[in-house]
């Protein structure tokens, strides 16, 4: 923390993300941020991403206007952000002000033998954000900022955007549940109880 | 030229019938509270018609896929929705499709033909010719209406479908229904 150019380690800044999580929900992108927001503890309230690429932010999106309520964070990967990039744009004219969306950027696909993504080359995804719409776009270097935004997330006062720069490490995997039907499921019922069982 | 009369005929009768209306309709019943598009003129009586309604949200989108996972967002959160699209737009959302047919998740998809009855524009042709096979091979349940009296009826056993099966199901609404455009016709004027 002594270094502010160091990279950030992802696990670390997943862990502070869901630090005291309450009943926030949160959509994983596929890859690693899946296997990151699953290493920080399996839960109903995750929706983890094992295929659909690009879809995590609209996810998002259509999550937090179906439950104003609650607050909704999507963690996903710079890779799987620029195939859904367009999102940026439909998310800044909606404004859902419970949804935040932290990129974890590595500058690399990750799963695919760590090619370099756009962003490598300088493409600023919280830049592009911000120029969509998005007035609380932010690229975030220490952890102090990581907690800055796991506490915005929770505050819910309006669309966050954090690009978070994180070192290019290959991690174990922590793989949560992969049938979809069993993470629609249980998240469909810790969200709207045991009704959503009977529809 | 009696295809001419055809024409003429579809034309002067197609934005009369009130079919968007009597969809609109169906759709409030299914309780759909959000609203997914990239939009159509075949779309556009249906598009104002949940622009003015305060209880649903009517998101423009900048690709279709974007509809599908917000759709599948929304379930998740307990909202049932719909998307509206042209025929083209389908091919933008195969690999998407993957998240609903994995996940047993309700997708109602109302699509308005081109490439089909009449078509002038020929770079309509390849993904209007190619629609229902690339939805059908995604595990989409399609259904089509070719007449306007047809699209209400067909909307609600789609819906019907999608949101008591869990499955992704589709409504190709024919170009005869709509009417096809002629921009040959357009370039003269």
């Amino acid at each position: 923390m002594t270094n502010p150019n160091a990279l950030l380690h992802r696990r670390d800044v997943v862990n502070e993300l869901l630090r005291d999580r309450g009943d926030i929900l949160v959509i994983a992108g596929l890859g690693a941020p899946n296997w990151d927001v699953s290493a920080a503890g399996d839960h109903a309230n995750n929706f983890p991403l094992w295929g659909a690429m690009g879809a995590a932010a609209m996810m998002g999106l259509g999550l937090a206007l179906a439950q104003p309520k609650r607050k909704v964070l999507v963690v996903t990967g710079d890779g799987e952000m620029l195939m859904g990039i367009g999102s940026l744009a439909t998310i800044a004219v909606e404004k859902p002000p419970n949804l935040t969306i932290a990129v974890l950027d590595n500058e690399r696909f990750g799963e695919t033998g760590m090619q370099k993504t756009h962003t490598a080359s300088g493409v600023d995804l919280a830049g592009m954000a911000l120029a969509a719409g998005i007035r609380t776009s932010q690229t975030v270097r220490t952890m102090e900022q990581v907690s800055e935004i796991r506490d915005l997330a929770h505050q819910g006062k309006g669309t966050v955007f954090a690009l978070v720069k994180i070192n290019p490490e290959a991690l174990v995997f922590t793989l949560p549940p992969a049938d979809g039907v069993i993470l629609t499921t249980r998240f469909r019922q810790s969200v709207l109880g045991d009704e959503a069982l009977y529809n | 030229m009696a295809d001419t009369a055809v024409k003429t005929k579809d034309k002067a009768t197609a934005p009369l019938h009130p079919w968007p209306d009597d969809v609109y309709r169906v759709l409030k019943e299914a309780g759909v509270k959000q609203v997914g598009m990239v939009p159509d003129a075949g779309h556009s009586r249906l598009i104002r018609a949940f622009d003015a309604d305060p209880e649903t949200r009517l998101v423009t989108l900048t690709t279709e896929e974007e509809g599908v996972a917000m759709l599948a967002g929304a379930w998740l959160g307990g909202q049932r929705g719909v998307l509206l699209l042209q025929s083209s737009g389908v091919g933008n959302c195969i690999n998407m499709l993957s998240l609903p047919a994995i996940c047993h998740m309700p997708l109602l998809m109302l699509v308005t033909m081109r490439g089909d009855w009449g078509e002038f524009n020929p770079w309509q042709i390849p993904m209007g010719q190619g629609t229902q096979a690339s939805l059908e091979a995604m595990g989409v349940i399609v259904t089509r209406a070719d007449t306007p009296d047809d699209v209400a009826p067909t909307v609600w056993g789609a819906a019907n479908l999608a949101f008591n099966t869990w499955r992704p199901a589709a409504v190709l609404i024919g170009q005869r229904v709509l009417g096809a455009k002629n921009f040959k016709e357009l370039a003269r004027k």
